[in-house]
Order: structure tokens, then sequence, then C-alpha cells
């Protein structure tokens, strides 16, 4: 290891000012503190009052990940797998040959099978996505002059988790150029952004290209809408036949292990619950977050099955199923906790939290366009969060001041 | 009452003035500099909104559509005078933000200083006209003209407030220099539009 720190060390003066190869400082210094823990501590946003490092906040975020990240793995080839066991034609795919020359059948109860195939679809959505938004955040932090941040791991890490396995490659690279670039570069990089910048990509991309981001096609990486078998999202089913569509189909079980079709890495509330576990007991997950979106979509959902709907059948369906599909944990853990577009006062948080879950509740229910509502209630929020800051610090202000005025 | 709550909403999140229409620009970009400023103009802007959609719509009515002017005269009855619709409409708006600027010169100085050009020019934000037009192209009746006047500066106001607050956070952005300003402003409006699509469709 001496030998490695001595090369890096020797190597230093080429890229620092007025070395000859200054401009790649950036890159230099991103793999010198990859592989070293560096003298420094983050200084600037997105924290302010810490000494914990950025990078260990982020990295944090990616361990908590971990869980959702192999139930992506396994829940792709297993999704695919169940129809194909349906009488389903595989995918006309490279993966599809890959997994016939491997010799691998395509057998739900084979758990190797399913993480091969599933990790055939998931590991080149994440290279792509690290390879181009690594590229726009290099280009940017040789241009601008700012450190390559450890922001960009967490992005790349939550960005293909919210795709589908059967989205193109190319518009993963676009929604992450987006993401990357619109939602996060042009405000100064990691801690100035406005919106959560994977979102931000993801929202992109659905918007423009709703044929492979959304419907009933996309979601299970095998033939499932030419061969009647049902790739349809849950709650995109609720949408069509309310409570009637969720419960034959599926047990609450299922759902909470995950092992429905979804988002590749949405699917698995347990996951998440690790994964919120992890982030609460580190302290970088805001705790006041989760419970108050868990209650505003409670209360939301009470109160819409208590006044029922003749022509929506969405209106029944209950709280715990609101919980267990579709993108709800794994936007409430990951998504909506994230402290650049959160608010940063405490108090901001509880409101925060709790239009979240009202939001998340109403968009699914009376938008029969978006039967998923996450992304878009914590993007909007996301646009009020600086608006909750100003009036919790101006009723601070006022409150003090009356208190000092006698 | 139902149809009207929903007629609210509407005009307040699915079609907002501000980021469905993008009606009302140069003040809705130029005035979000800060909340209490935005907060400011919000109000004036929900004030006469709420008034002159349905004077506009009792103008219309009883002087402008075709045949109005009936319950003058019978001889009137093939009269149409709607091709008159812009200027008179321009002329009751222009007449009502007179009134509030004097009201808030009289009662409120402070936020009559802050709000500065923009006030008068209230009477030509094209949020206001808009909304007037969209009362004569969907002939609301008296009380859904007072709503909708109502939801649409709601909405108008929601919109430039949260683009305030973003603005003021901005404070501590570090953008391009060429991006500075106004550039990135239209970059935040846009994404905001992206937010409000949540509500793209939705039926209540």
């Amino acid at each position: 290891m001496k030998f490695l720190r001595d090369l890096l060390d020797r190597q230093a003066h080429h890229f620092e000012k007025g070395g000859r190869l200054e401009r790649l400082y950036p890159l230099w210094e991103a793999q010198d503190t990859f592989l070293y823990t560096p003298g420094e501590v983050t200084r600037e946003a997105p924290h302010v009052r810490d000494a914990l490092d950025m990078k260990r906040l982020m990295v944090t975020v990616v361990i908590a990940l971990g869980g959702c990240i192999a139930m992506a793995l396994y829940n792709t080839g297993y999704q695919a797998h169940l129809a194909i066991a349906a009488g389903t034609a595989p995918l006309d795919t490279w993966q599809t040959g890959a997994m016939v020359a491997m010799g691998l059948s395509f057998d739900p109860a084979d758990l190797w099978a399913c993480l091969v195939h599933g990790a055939l679809y998931f590991v080149p959505v994440l290279v792509v996505t690290f390879a181009v938004g690594g590229l726009w955040e290099v280009l940017f932090a040789m241009v601008r002059g700012h450190e390559i941040n450890e922001g960009m791991l967490v992005t790349g890490m939550l960005f293909p988790l919210t795709l589908p396995a059967t989205v193109p490659l190319w518009q993963v690279a676009l929604g992450i150029t987006f993401g990357i670039v619109v939602g996060k570069e042009i405000f100064g990089g990691t801690g100035m952004n406005v919106l959560n910048p994977a979102l931000t990509g993801r929202a992109f991309l659905f918007f423009a290209y709703p044929a492979q981001l959304s419907g009933d096609a996309v979601w299970v990486a095998a033939q499932t809408g030419a061969d009647g078998y049902s790739g349809a999202t849950i709650l995109a089913r609720a949408t069509e036949s309310g409570l009637a569509g969720v419960t034959p189909g599926v047990e609450p079980w299922q759902a909470f292990i995950g092992l429905v079709p979804g988002s590749m890495g949405e699917t698995s509330v347990l996951a998440c619950l690790v994964g919120a576990a992890i982030l609460v007991a580190t302290g970088i997950g805001s705790w006041r977050i989760m419970v108050s979106v868990t209650v505003g979509t409670l209360l939301t959902a009470l109160l819409l099955n208590t006044i029922g709907s003749v022509t929506n059948p969405f209106f029944e369906v209950t709280p715990l199923w609101h919980f267990l599909l579709g993108g709800w944990a794994f936007g409430t853990v990951y998504m909506a906790t994230d402290p650049v577009s959160g608010p940063a006062t405490l108090s901001g948080h509880y409101v925060y939290g709790f239009l979240i879950g009202f939001l998340v509740v109403l968009i699914r229910v009376v938008n029969p366009a978006y039967p998923e509502g996450m992304m878009l209630a914590i993007l909007f929020m996301n646009l009020f969060a600086p608006l909750i800051d100003y009036a919790v610090v101006q009723s601070n202000v006022r409150r003090r001041s009356v208190r000092h005025a006698g | 009452m139902e149809q009207y709550i929903d007629l609210a909403v509407k005009a307040i999140f699915v079609e907002n003035m501000a980021l469905a229409f993008f009606l009302g620009m140069c003040s809705f970009l130029a005035v979000s500099k800060r909340v209490s400023t935005a907060v400011g103009l919000g109000a004036a802007v929900i004030f006469v909104l709420t008034v002159t959609v349905p004077l506009n719509n009792v103008v219309y009515n009883y002087a402008l559509r075709p045949g109005a002017l009936a319950w003058a005269s019978p001889e009137l009855a093939d009269i149409d005078l709607s091709f008159l619709g812009f200027l008179t409409f321009i002329g009751t708006i222009a007449a009502m933000t007179q009134i509030v600027e004097m009201t808030l010169d009289r009662f409120v100085p402070k936020l009559y200083a802050a709000l500065g050009i923009f006030l008068p020019l209230i009477a030509v934000n094209c949020a206001i006209l808009g909304a007037s037009l969209f009362m004569m192209e969907r002939n609301y009746s008296l009380t859904e003209s007072a709503v909708f006047g109502f939801g649409s500066g709601v909405g108008w106001a929601l919109a430039i407030i949260a683009l305030a607050g973003i603005r003021e956070r901005l404070r501590y952005s570090n953008p391009p220099a060429g991006l500075r300003g106004l550039g990135l402003t239209f970059i935040i409006v846009g994404l905001m539009a992206i937010g409000f699509m949540a509500f793209a469709g939705v039926q209540l």
C-alpha cells in the first residue's frame, strides 16, 4: 500500500496548479480520495454544520441501497421467468441469447438463473448511467473547477433502480444526462440543486418517452403484451378495477418482499425498510420525513376510503396497499429524504413529508394517467421545499421578536 | 357546489396560468426575486382576477355578445359587438388596476413601493386578460367566472411564490456565468412546469 501512496504523491505535481495536466485535477483528486481518505472534509453545501464528510454520507446511502439492488437483480429475472413459465415468449434480445448460451433455464424457482437474468438487464443500465453521468460530472468538474462529487454515486445508483427492465439504453443515457446537467450541474453541482437529480432525469424520460416508461408491457422482461399474460404493475390494475384488481393476483407478503412487477429496484418494501433502518440509525436520512410521509399517506387514503366513489374504483384501495405497492417505500426512504432538495428546517420536514404523502395518494387515485404518483409527488414538493423553509424561518423570527419586544 | 370546487382546483393546479399556459411571464420572471414581494403581487393578481373576470362576464353577456343588447330594446337584438371584446376587457382591467393601485398607495405604501412599476403593469399582464378570454370562450356563468378568476389568481400566485422561494435559495448556488439571473430562472420555470404536470389529466 505504501508503494501506491508514493506513486500517487510522485504524480501529484502534474495535476496541481501550474502542472502540465492541471485541467485533469478533478479526475486525479477523485481517484485519490477514492483510494485513500483525504485530509480534508467537505466544507461547503450541502452540509453546513456537521463534521461528517460528504463522502461518508453518500457512501452510507449507497450501502443502504444494497437490499434494493439485490432485489433488482433477483426480481427482474424472477418476473421474466414467471411470465415465461406461464407461456409467454422470451424477449428477442441479446440477454435471452446469453441465457441460452450459458445453458441457464428460464425457471422461476432457479435462484441463480433469476439473478443472472436480472443482472443481464440491470447491469448494462447501471453501467450506462455511470459512464454517461460520470462523463458529465467530470466534464463540468474540469471546466468549472469543482471536485468530482460522491453525490454522483447516489444519483447514479438511484436512477437505474427507478427504471423498468426493458428501457432502451440510449434513453438511460439521455435521462441521466438531463438529470445531471439540467437537474444539478447548471446550479453549480451537488448541494446547490433544487430538484432531486435522479428524479428529474426519471421524470424527463417519463414525459418524453411514455411508451417505454409507462403502460403495461414494459415492466416484465418478456413479451407480455402479445400473449395475454398481464405484465401490468399492480397499481395500474388498481386504476382499472380498484381493490378487485389488486387482491386476487397478489398477496400482501409478496408485495412486501417485492415479488411483483415494477421498476427494477422499487418493488421491495422489505429492502427499503432495511435501508431506512440504516439511514435513520446513522442519522443520514430524516426519520421526520419518513414518518410524516407515512402519516400523510395513511390519513389521505383513509379519507378517500371513507368518501368512496361510484366511478373511480381506486378510491377503495386501502392504506396498506398504498404502502406496499409501486415506488412508495423506495421514494419515501431514498428520494423524499434527500437533504438537498428537501427542506432544511426540522419542523419543515413534517410539513414536507405530510404533503408528499397526501399528494402521492391523490395523484394515484384521481389522476388515471399516472397510476404511480410517488415520483411526481416528490418532485412537486421539491418545488415548495424552499418556501416551507422560508415560512418556518419567518415564523421563528416573528416569535422571537415578539418574545424580546417587551 | 361540487362543480365549483372542481373548477377552482382545475384553475389552480391542472390549468395553472403560469405553468401550464405560460401566461403573465413578464411579471412572473421579474417580480420573483423575493418572497415578500411575490406574495404582494400574487395577492394583487388574485384580487384583480377575482373582480375583473365576473365583471367582464357581465359586460360580455349584457353588451357585447351577439344579441346581448336585446334587454335594452328589441331593435338592438341583432347587433353583435363581440369585436370590441379585447378593448372593453382591457378597459375594465385597467380601471380595476387603477383602483387597486390607489388603495395600496393609501393603505400599504410599503408594498406599493416594492411592487413599483409592476402594479400598473398588471393591467397588461396576459394572465389577467387570458382569464377573461377563457371565460368568454368557455361560456362561464357569472358564479363560474368568479370562481375561475379566483382560482386562476391563486394558481398564478402559488407559482410565483414558489418560484420566489426557489430563487431566494439560489443565492447559495453557483451557476455558470452565462446562466446567472434570468437564464437559470427560465430553466427553473421549465422544471416547475414538469412538476406541475403531476396534475395533467386529473379527473375529479
